[in-house]
């Protein structure tokens, strides 16, 4: 059997679109709660007094819950999952993040009350009445302008609103010595800018409290149980990590904003031990837009720096990183070990040096979106080698060719050691680009381009050459860096009496197919249908332990403790094989669901093995019966995607509209398992990646309202803003995981936003700018063109 | 995104839902798609105590082929309209605009009626009814009145309609220029509302212009006709020079709407653009 490298359908999508998918908000408990938040509509506020006493009164009102009682109750407040320290060594500005704000409101959506009713439309109508009186403070957005002196403060113990300072590489010293003394410099100041995950489902989660066994159960939309479960027990309630059950059913999306802990889920399960009723909360759209962590937010200044041949010689770069007003989950993270470390690129770089100032706003929190940090050191480093090329009179494919890292497979070669802490797995860097100007037919392109210009249409090229990393681990180096966690993941393969799998992982799917590409790994490995082989997650009562689904990692790191777990169940099935045919392990192979002694036509199925492992009559001496293992994985590294995105776009000069007209995508995850789903997770990312560029982005007003926080207001882009996209693969195998797989779920999200913004620049290179902030509008554009 | 408390009320017909109108004044609202009040009512931008839903009313509803007008009953959704063969025959920029309006289930529970009470300026349907000298059919407990389309559009989210009245039709003249007439939109990225939506209706004899009726959404927060253009098109040949004479100072008396997707140096232009590509079209 070959289900691994086939297109097999997601099985799971049968409940999905015919409408059986059960999120959180499907679930309804017996003498159910729910709950609504009464939120700031201040991004920054004192809170001078807050008046329940009419909403107490209101219909249906259960209980009103404010941040005097979670004060009362000792509850500090939700962690930050990963320490970085400052450059003098300073552990970084950690404010509480209170379940429920008594003092200041610090954001625009920060909440103050949680009211409990019958019904949500009670809860809701109560909310209303809960009467809030405020004294407005100035409020800052920027990051850049938060750093600023006088600026608003967001924290009073956090002068300046610095959460830290860090930087990696090269003495800066050296670094800059390098650019002074260099040929040419590009240098660029770029915002990269804050937008919204906007995940379908909305976040939601249920708190239940068993009053029978003293049990708490969480439900929510998560892309984490597990670790949900340990942060909200050790470091927020203080519960007893056994006394409580975190379920993520099924979850619609989460593009990275369902990682974290977040304060509705903790102030559920408390207040349902509170009031001895389970309480639902859901979040209606508005709030998902000015509650659920961003991504992106930062403001760069970055040069680099090359000899009259063009090769690269150094790289700096310096970045105010938008934290949002408190640390969420994974938050310290992104702007530093997974957007430093990234900025060798593909390149030969000798000289790396990258410092990041973390910043406190009056925002909603900022953390890890679709590619986390990656997107970030690609679209730094990707529009510089577009600007180089141009302001150089050179090739933007040809400077990049120059400066690839040469080809290394990890086992005959050695890994790649950067100049940023990484050392790449393997990597084979031209193929991809060369590919890429193939399909994109590069010469006759430049021909197009030129005799388009009689036509009132500019037409422009982008390149987007990337490396990102996956997998985040191993634990040991994770810890190092700061991860208050370990990054490994557990599997356990349970065959039943009859041959039948049950394979429990902790990875969790938010919509990417495991259900499906692990049943294809399973069914291979252990030559039995797939049909026979059930994946179970998201629950923490049945799966023991789990790190959930970021980062590109359910595949490298979940799959591989699977295949793991396979080994060890194949190598005690063969001693029960060996006993039933009465031959020696050594002399028996496994393939298609049977052991055979070598040779013979003597055989004994899959089932009839598990049969005897739980019905051990005949069976072999001192062998445990039973045929169910666990294992967890820790990966040696990271794994290291790669790829190369070309975009064609052309501009309408009279209207300043900008439409994409080709997008070709070659990108290299290792080995791949279910092609289609790949697909779907590049093609998925690429219309992030896109969107990001030109449609998308959170606008903030001067008193620190989200201007456009609705559907109306917020662009998302849609099927027919993008063109049907052309993509192909290369595979390098990752040298150290079982799968040699890398990981697809961030690349197309990567690579796709320079690419993009490249090419606007390319049509308008005429026009002497530098730079096109994003996202890149019609108007814009105009401006552009227009001079104005 | 629950709106607040209501009473809900379904008449029948158009008498009963008058009373209940009457009754309730100020605290009512009327409901036919939903499309306009539903999003209202779920952010709480507004709380009526009582929606009278009217979608049930039968005699508001259908698209009516007479003599000299076609009459579009109130309820009558997008979809329906977009695929009215009279309308398209007579009337090709209605048809159009309808089809042009959200998506297809936007289009299949919208109704005409429900979104010009609502009278957004972005929305499409006022750039086509200015343009196509339409007639608004306001009913009352007296009786019901025609308003024409010129005096119904008082401003943002304004009509002329009285408080205790009910749109029940929307006519359309079947005249040379309505049969000669398009729109075209520069949407919205998000919501695809019309930055600048331009319908454009021209009556020619003998190759020369002699009705031109030329109107935009989304450009002032009251949809407008451009006379300008319009007087300049009059007694031409519609031709790619009258086109750009008559164009050149779109939208030049009127105070243009500004926002983070189009300021109003850029939505002039684009009134400007969008103009001479309905017009161009119909050249």
């Amino acid at each position: 059997m070959t289900y691994i490298g086939s297109s097999v359908k997601r099985v799971e999508d049968k409940r999905f679109i015919t409408g059986q998918g059960r999120y959180t908000d499907d679930i309804v408990l017996p003498q159910m709660t729910y709950a609504c938040m009464v939120r700031s509509p201040h991004a920054h506020a004192e809170i001078v007094n807050v008046d329940i006493s009419h909403a107490s009164q209101m219909d249906g009102v259960v209980k009103i819950f404010t941040g005097k009682d979670t004060d009362a109750a000792g509850i500090g407040g939700v962690p930050c999952g990963w320490q970085v320290d400052f450059k003098n060594g300073d552990t970084m500005k950690e404010p509480p993040h209170p379940l429920l704000v008594s003092d200041k409101a610090r954001h625009a959506g920060d909440a103050i009350a949680m009211v409990i009713a019958e019904t949500y439309a009670q809860a809701k109508d109560a909310a209303e009445m809960v009467i809030v009186e405020y004294n407005v403070l100035p409020a800052v957005t920027n990051s850049k302008i938060a750093r600023a002196d006088g600026a608003p403060q967001v924290h009073a113990d956090v002068p300046n609103n610095l959460a830290f300072d860090w930087e990696l590489g090269n003495p800066r010293e050296e670094v800059d010595a390098a650019i002074a003394g260099a040929h040419h410099v590009t240098t660029l100041e770029f915002i990269n800018q804050r937008v919204i995950c906007n995940a379908i489902e909305p976040r939601s989660a249920i708190g239940h409290f068993d009053t029978a066994y003293d049990k708490y159960t969480l439900y929510t939309s998560t892309q984490n149980p597990h670790l949900i479960r340990l942060l909200m027990c050790a470091f927020v309630l203080g519960i007893p990590e056994h006394k409580v059950r975190v379920v993520g059913p099924d979850v619609g999306g989460g593009f990275g904003s369902k990682i974290f802990h977040y304060t509705e889920e903790a102030l559920v399960i408390w207040g349902s031990n509170q009031i001895k009723r389970p309480i639902k909360w859901t979040a209606e759209r508005s709030e998902s837009f000015v509650t659920d962590a961003a991504g992106r937010d930062h403001i760069t200044t970055a040069k680099m720096a090359f000899d009259k041949d063009g090769n690269i010689l150094a790289l700096s770069s310096d970045t105010f990183a938008n934290m949002g007003a408190y640390l969420s989950t994974f938050a310290p993270a992104v702007p530093t070990y997974l957007h430093g470390t990234l900025l060798q690129g593909l390149y030969t770089t000798p000289l790396i040096n990258v410092s990041v100032d973390a910043v406190f706003t009056n925002t909603t929190a900022v953390d890890a979106y679709r590619g986390a940090g990656r997107p970030e050191a690609t679209y730094l480093l990707e529009r510089l080698m577009d600007t180089a090329a141009l302001e150089m009179g050179r090739d933007p494919a040809e400077l990049r060719l120059q400066n690839f890292i040469a080809p290394f497979d990890g086992v005959e070669q050695e890994g790649y050691q950067t100049q940023v802490a990484l050392q790449y797995d393997s990597g084979n860097y031209a193929p991809v680009l060369k590919r890429g100007l193939e399909m994109v037919g590069y010469e006759q392109f430049r021909a197009d381009q030129k005799a388009a210009e009689s036509t009132g249409k500019l037409l422009g090229i982008g390149f987007s050459t990337y490396v990102e990393a996956c997998g985040i681990a191993p634990s040991a180096v994770v810890g190092a860096l700061g991860a208050r966690a370990g990054l490994f993941e557990s599997a356990q393969v349970q065959v039943h009496p009859t041959g039948k799998v049950s394979v429990y992982s902790g990875s969790h799917s938010h919509g990417q197919g495991h259900e499906t590409s692990f049943a294809q790994v399973v069914a291979d490995k252990m030559g039995i249908p797939m049909e026979d082989v059930e994946i179970i997650h998201g629950d923490s009562d049945a799966v023991a332990f789990g790190m959930g689904t970021y980062g590109s990692r359910s595949l490298a790191v979940g799959g591989s403790a699977i295949v793991k777990s396979i080994e060890k169940v194949l190598e005690k099935g063969a001693k029960i094989a060996a006993h039933l045919l009465e031959a020696s392990v050594d002399d028996l192979d496994y393939a298609e669901g049977k052991w055979t002694v070598r040779g013979t036509e003597k055989s004994v199925a899959f089932g009839d093995v598990s049969l005897t492992a739980y019905v051990p009559h005949n069976y072999p001496e001192g062998l445990e019966p039973g045929l169910d293992f666990s294992s967890f994985y820790d990966p040696a590294n990271f794994t290291y995607p790669f790829g190369c995105h070309i975009c064609i776009v052309e501009i309408d000069k009279e209207s300043g509209v900008v439409k994409v007209k080709r997008f070709i995508a070659v990108d290299d995850v290792g080995n791949v398992i279910n092609p289609m789903i790949v697909d779907g997770q590049i093609h998925g990312g690429l219309a992030q990646g896109i969107g990001q560029a030109f449609c998308e982005g959170a606008v903030y007003d001067e008193s620190g309202q989200l201007v456009n926080g609705t559907y109306m207001d917020y662009v998302m882009p849609r099927a027919d803003d993008l063109p049907s996209f052309e993509i192909d693969r290369t595979v390098t195998p990752c040298p150290h995981n079982p799968l040699g797989v890398k990981g697809a779920g961030e690349a197309g999200c990567i690579g796709a936003t320079p690419a993009v913004v490249n090419a606007v620049m390319d049509a308008l290179k005429g026009y002497g700018i530098h730079d096109v902030e994003m996202p890149v509008t019609s108007q814009k554009v105009w401006n552009i063109i227009h001079g104005g | 995104m629950v709106p607040s408390k209501f009473a809900y009320h379904k008449p029948s017909t158009i008498k009963e839902a008058i009373e209940l109108l009457t009754t309730h004044g100020d605290d009512s609202k009327i409901l036919s798609g939903g499309h306009s009040l539903v999003p209202v009512l779920k952010l709480r931008l507004n709380d009526p105590e009582h929606i009278i839903d009217v979608s049930g009313i039968e005699s508001m509803g259908g698209i009516r082929d007479n003599e000299k007008s076609i009459t579009i009953g109130a309820n009558s959704t997008h979809g329906e309209i977009a695929k009215n063969a009279a309308l398209k025959e007579h009337a090709p920029m209605i048809a159009l605009a309808a089809s042009m309006i959200g998506d297809i289930q936007v289009r299949n529970f919208g109704t005409i009626g429900g979104s010009i009470a609502h009278a957004d300026p972005a929305a499409d349907w006022p750039a086509v009814l200015l343009a196509a000298d339409a007639n608004i059919v306001l009913t009352h407990a007296g009786g019901q009145r025609e308003v024409d389309i010129d005096q119904f559009f008082k401003g943002l989210f304004m009509t002329a309609m009285g408080e205790e009245e009910i749109i029940t039709a929307i006519r359309i003249p079947k005249t040379p220029f309505n049969k000669n007439s398009t729109y075209v939109k520069f949407p919205q990225p998000a919501s695809r509302f019309a930055l600048v939506g331009c319908a454009a209706a021209i009556a020619n004899s003998d190759g020369y212009i002699t009705e031109a009726r030329v109107a935009f959404s989304g450009v002032s927060a009251t949809p407008f006709r451009d006379s300008n253009v319009e007087k300049s098109l009059k007694g031409s040949v519609l031709n790619e020079d009258a086109i750009a004479t008559a164009t050149a100072s779109v939208a030049d008396d009127v105070s243009i709407m500004s926002d983070h997707f189009a300021a109003k140096k850029y939505r002039k232009h684009m009134a400007g653009v969008y103009a001479r590509k309905a017009l161009s079209a119909l050249a």
